[in-house]
Parts: structure tokens; C-alpha cells; sequence
């Protein structure tokens, strides 16, 4: 199963390279990609804004083998113009939900695994990243309905924002370390429409409590808080994988109850440190803040608001 | 035009569509040849937040529950998600992401869910709502776009004079309609000096299948040349071996 050098693994997953977080996610030598950067199908669109094109345009896809089984994987580059959906980007994660789709359709389901580290639709070709965006939603979606899995990894450095934040909302299953941050407006973009009283983009801790990895899982967004290595996420994937996996219509409503019953309890908070407090105090869980991620894991994992599967 | 306008162009006085002081639209329509329309949607430009987005999915789901089958029409005049703070935390990508699956799950169990984009819409909201449908008109006077190109320049870091001369001959990133349509992004333009209710009635009669044809539309109309074969392509290379 292994074979990758444990140095690999133990790195820091914000800081590996997208096809680095490949190599040590997976199996070791099991990766296959798909429009590989030999190929050099790039953007037809930045060269009007004399920028750089990268020949994988930002995103690795292919098929590799995780814990032994089949997977099918798309892994965004967050170096690469901060990880954007451009047309060539955005076909390729499509394409890779498709594959998965109709892998599933033809009774040989393989889950899918979008290792996300994007700020959303790539502003220079704005109006194809955003159509790709939502063609990425809802081939997550079908592929689902399908019967395939898909599971968002996310704890890159550009965090995971506008579409991409999407495309994560409608996963199966959703990993974040504490590095990552999730959401559809960033805190750049909300300070210049709405100014720095509503969101103090250089308060990096403001950022944190507000969008990361913890909070997101107190609140139930994510599945599970994993440490910023490789190891860990491997794990956590394998983990998620072994997980019911139905996607119907009962499941989307105990999804609207669960979120109702959030701003019924929560709607009125306006920092994670708040909604942290109304949560721990009646659990008399104490000393998050000294404990690693696994740590607080075990203990989040025990509050009513994370336990569930509907979404 | 209003919402009281498109229902009334749509559906005559065979209508009781409203809109409640969230924006959200709600109200069934019976169209040219008496079928029955369920209409929900966002109306006066309202920036889609969580309780917007719950409420839409929430009717979404009371009429899959009401008449199994029955047409979904989502109008939309949006701003953009709503940005703040609060929705942040609490969130939005997820309520957003919900009423998406629920638009989706509509069209799986035999809906057919269309899109009348007859207003402003951007970013995420344009992604929740009109993206969300199966198949999305638009009135020529609408105006989707994933950002502004005031606040695209200081991000993308060009003068607005220079974004605004690429904007002329580049519709892959300008906001417009006709822009939207050459991604495939839109299906149709309707015209809206001839009969709306006719051009619904066209479309409800197609049997939509809930297929994703934006690509290849995109590759048809020239404003996406490269996606449909990348996607092709990497569907081919998986199911090989």
C-alpha cells in the first residue's frame, strides 16, 4: 500500500505542490494522469491579458489508487493564479466528475477526490469559469445521484472560495485541515464592497475564526478536521470513503432541517469565538486550543450539531 | 420589466405569482396550453443570502411534494450573494450549495426546471439560481455577470479604461447577455416583442431531459472552443483500462 517515502507524507499539506499532494495521497506510483502538461492544453484566454499560461492550467485529473481501491482524482493548483476556474481548468475538473458519473452509471463506481485550493472564477475569463463552475456543481450532483462518492480535500493555500466553495457545499463528504478556509465571499472581497467595520481583511485571526477549518466543523460544514499532512488526509479520505454514500430526497431535507436549526441557534453570532462558546459550554469540553486537530476531532465529533450525514 | 410584468406576459391574468418583502417569489402560472407552472425566484435585485436561499429550496421542495412532475420555473433579478460577515460564518456556501442540490433533485425526480433571467445577477447567486436550472432563458435587457468591471479591475490590477476596451471584443470575460450565451451559459434569448407565454410553451414542450448541453453549446457558438473536447476527452480516458 505504501512505498510513498514517509517524508512525503508527513509534509505540510498547505505547503505541497498540487501534484505533490497527489504523490503523497495516494498509493505509491498509482497515479495516471488525464491532459497531462505534455499535451500544453492551456488558456485560450490569458495571453489578451499578457499574462503566463501554465500547461496544466492550474489543475492536475487522472485516476490513481487509494488504500488499494480505484479512485478518480482532480487536484487544483493554488500557486497557479491563486488556483482560478478558467475554461481550459474548469473542463477538466468537469470532465473528471463526468468520468466519475458515468463510472458510476456503468456499475464500476469509483469516488472522486477534488483536492480544492482555489479562490473561485479566474476574473480574465470570468464568464466561461463561472459556467464552468456550475457545470462542475452539478456533475458533482449527477455523479452523486449516480452513486459515486465525492470527497473535497481542502487545505491549500489560496482556501477554497467562491464557486470552489460551491463545488465543496454540494460534495459528499468534506475534509478541512485548520489551515483551510471555506467560503463564498473572502475577506478581501467583502472589506472592498462593504468595508473593513464589516470585515477586517487584515485580521488574520478574524479570517480564521470566521471561515477555518475549525469553526467549519463545529458547525457541522465539514466532516472532518484533520493535521496539515499528507498522512492525515490520506487517512481522513480513506475514512470518508467507508461512509454511507446515498444522495436522495430524504437526505436533502434532513440538509434543510439541519441548516435551519444552525441559524435558529447561531443566526444571531457574529464570530466563530461565539458560536464556539454557545457550543462547548452546556458539552464542558475545555482546552481546544491546546490540542491538536486529531485531538479536538474526538471531541467535536461528540457535539449533536457535527454528527450527521445530511448533506 | 417587473416580476408583475413577466408573470402577466407569461401567464395572462392565469397567475397568482407574488413577491414577498424578502424578494422571494412565489405563485403557480398556467400557461398557453393550461398547463400548470410552479414559479419561485428572487425578485428586486435582492442580494441572495442564507434565509433567501433556504426559503426558495424550502418551496422548491414543497411543490416537488404538492405536484409530483408539475413544471418549475425560477425567475431571477438578483444582486449578488450577500456579503457579509455574518453569512460568512454562518454558512452561505452551504445554503447555496442546498438550494442547488434541491433546483438539481427537482429536475432528477421529473421536473422540468427552466430559468427566466430578466434582471440583474451575479457571482454566486447567478451560480444558485438562474446556473441552477436545467435550462435558463433571458430578456435581452438582463444583465448577469460574475463581477462588476469597476471591482474586477482592482483585482485583476488594470485600469478600468483597459478592461473596458478588452471588455468591446471579449466576451469571455464582460459582463452581458450575449456574452453569457456564447458560453452556452444561457440557452435563449427571448424576444420579448413577441408572445413570452408562447416561447415558455415552446420549451415546456421539448421534453427537457436535464442533460448539461452547456458545453457543447459553448463550443457551438464559439465562446468556449476548448472545453467540450477537454471534457470528452478525460470521460473517454477514464473508462478506458
Amino acid at each position: 500500500m505504501s512505498g510513498v517515502p514517509t517524508g512525503v507524507r508527513r509534509l505540510s499539506w498547505f505547503e505541497l505542490s498540487a501534484r505533490n499532494r497527489l504523490t503523497a495521497l495516494l498509493d505509491a506510483r498509482s497515479f495516471e494522469e488525464f491532459v497531462g502538461p505534455e499535451e500544453g492544453v492551456t488558456s485560450p484566454h490569458l495571453l489578451r491579458f499578457d499574462l503566463p499560461n501554465a500547461f496544466d492550467d492550474g489543475i492536475v485529473v487522472g485516476r490513481g489508487r487509494l488504500d488499494g481501491k480505484p479512485v478518480l482524482v482532480a487536484a487544483q493548483e493554488g500557486r497557479f493564479m491563486g488556483g482560478s476556474i478558467g475554461e481550459v481548468h474548469g473542463a477538466k475538473l468537469v470532465g473528471i466528475l463526468r468520468a466519475a458519473q458515468a463510472l458510476a452509471a456503468a456499475g464500476r463506481p469509483q469516488a472522486c477526490l477534488l483536492l480544492l485550493d482555489t479562490g473561485g472564477v479566474r476574473l480574465q475569463e470570468a464568464n466561461a469559469g463561472e459556467t464552468a463552475a456550475a457545470e462542475a456543481v452539478r456533475a458533482v450532483l449527477d455523479a452523486r445521484t449516480a452513486g459515486a462518492s465525492v470527497v473535497a480535500l481542502l487545505g491549500g493555500r489560496a482556501g477554497c472560495f467562491g464557486g470552489g466553495s460551491l463545488i465543496a457545499a454540494c460534495c459528499s463528504h468534506i475534509v478541512m485541515s485548520e489551515h483551510a478556509r471555506l467560503g463564498v465571499s473572502g475577506p478581501e472581497v467583502i472589506e472592498t464592497y462593504k468595508g473593513a467595520e464589516e470585515f477586517d481583511s487584515q485580521d488574520r485571526a478574524l479570517a480564521w475564526r470566521t471561515l477555518g477549518g475549525t469553526t467549519r466543523r463545529l458547525l457541522g460544514s465539514a466532516d472532518a478536521l484533520v493535521d496539515d499532512t499528507a498522512t492525515a488526509f490520506r487517512q481522513a479520505a480513506i475514512a470518508q470513503l467507508q461512509r454511507p454514500r446515498t444522495f436522495d430526497l430524504a437526505r436533502l431535507q434532513a440538509e434543510h432541517s439541519r441548516l435551519r436549526e444552525r441559524i435558529r441557534r447561531f443566526g444571531d453570532c457574529r464570530d466563530g469565538a461565539e458560536i464556539v462558546r454557545r457550543m462547548l459550554e452546556p458539552a464542558a469540553i475545555h482546552g481546544l486550543d491546546d490540542r491538536s486537530a486529531r485531538d479536538a476531532e474526538r471531541l467535536i465529533a461528540k457535539l449533536p450539531e457535527v454528527a450527521h450525514d445530511a448533506r | 420589466m417587473t416580476h408583475a410584468e413577466i408573470a402577466a406576459a407569461l401567464f395572462g391574468k392565469a397567475h397568482n405569482v407574488s413577491v414577498d418583502e424578502a424578494g422571494i417569489v412565489r405563485g403557480t402560472g398556467s400557461s398557453t396550453s393550461g398547463r400548470e407552472v410552479n414559479v419561485v425566484g428572487i425578485a428586486n435585485a435582492q442580494p441572495l443570502g442564507i434565509e433567501a436561499a433556504l426559503a426558495i429550496a424550502q418551496e422548491t421542495l414543497d411543490i416537488m411534494r404538492r405536484n409530483p412532475g408539475a413544471a418549475i420555473l425560477v425567475l431571477v433579478d438578483s444582486g449578488s450573494q450577500l456579503m457579509s460577515r455574518r453569512e460568512e460564518l454562518l454558512g452561505l456556501n452551504e445554503a447555496l450549495g442546498h438550494l442547488i442540490k434541491v433546483l438539481r433533485a427537482a429536475t432528477s425526480s421529473g421536473h422540468p426546471t427552466l430559468g427566466l433571467l430578466y434582471g440583474s445577477s451575479t457571482g454566486g447567486a447567478l451560480i444558485a439560481t438562474g446556473l441552477a436550472t436545467s435550462w435558463l432563458a433571458a430578456l435581452p435587457r438582463a444583465q448577469p455577470s460574475v463581477m462588476q468591471l469597476q471591482a474586477m479591475a482592482r483585482v485583476v490590477k488594470l485600469s478600468i479604461e483597459k478592461l473596458e476596451r478588452l471588455a468591446a471584443d471579449t466576451p469571455v470575460f464582460a459582463p452581458g447577455i450575449a456574452n453569457f450565451a456564447s458560453m452556452g451559459a444561457i440557452h435563449a434569448v427571448w424576444d420579448e416583442g413577441s408572445d413570452l407565454g408562447l416561447q415558455l410553451e415552446q420549451v415546456l414542450a421539448t421534453r427537457l431531459n436535464g442533460d448539461d448541453e452547456r458545453a457543447r453549446l459553448g463550443a457551438e457558438r464559439g465562446g468556449r472552443t476548448k472545453a467540450a473536447t477537454i471534457i470528452e476527452r478525460i470521460v473517454a480516458e477514464a473508462q478506458r483500462g
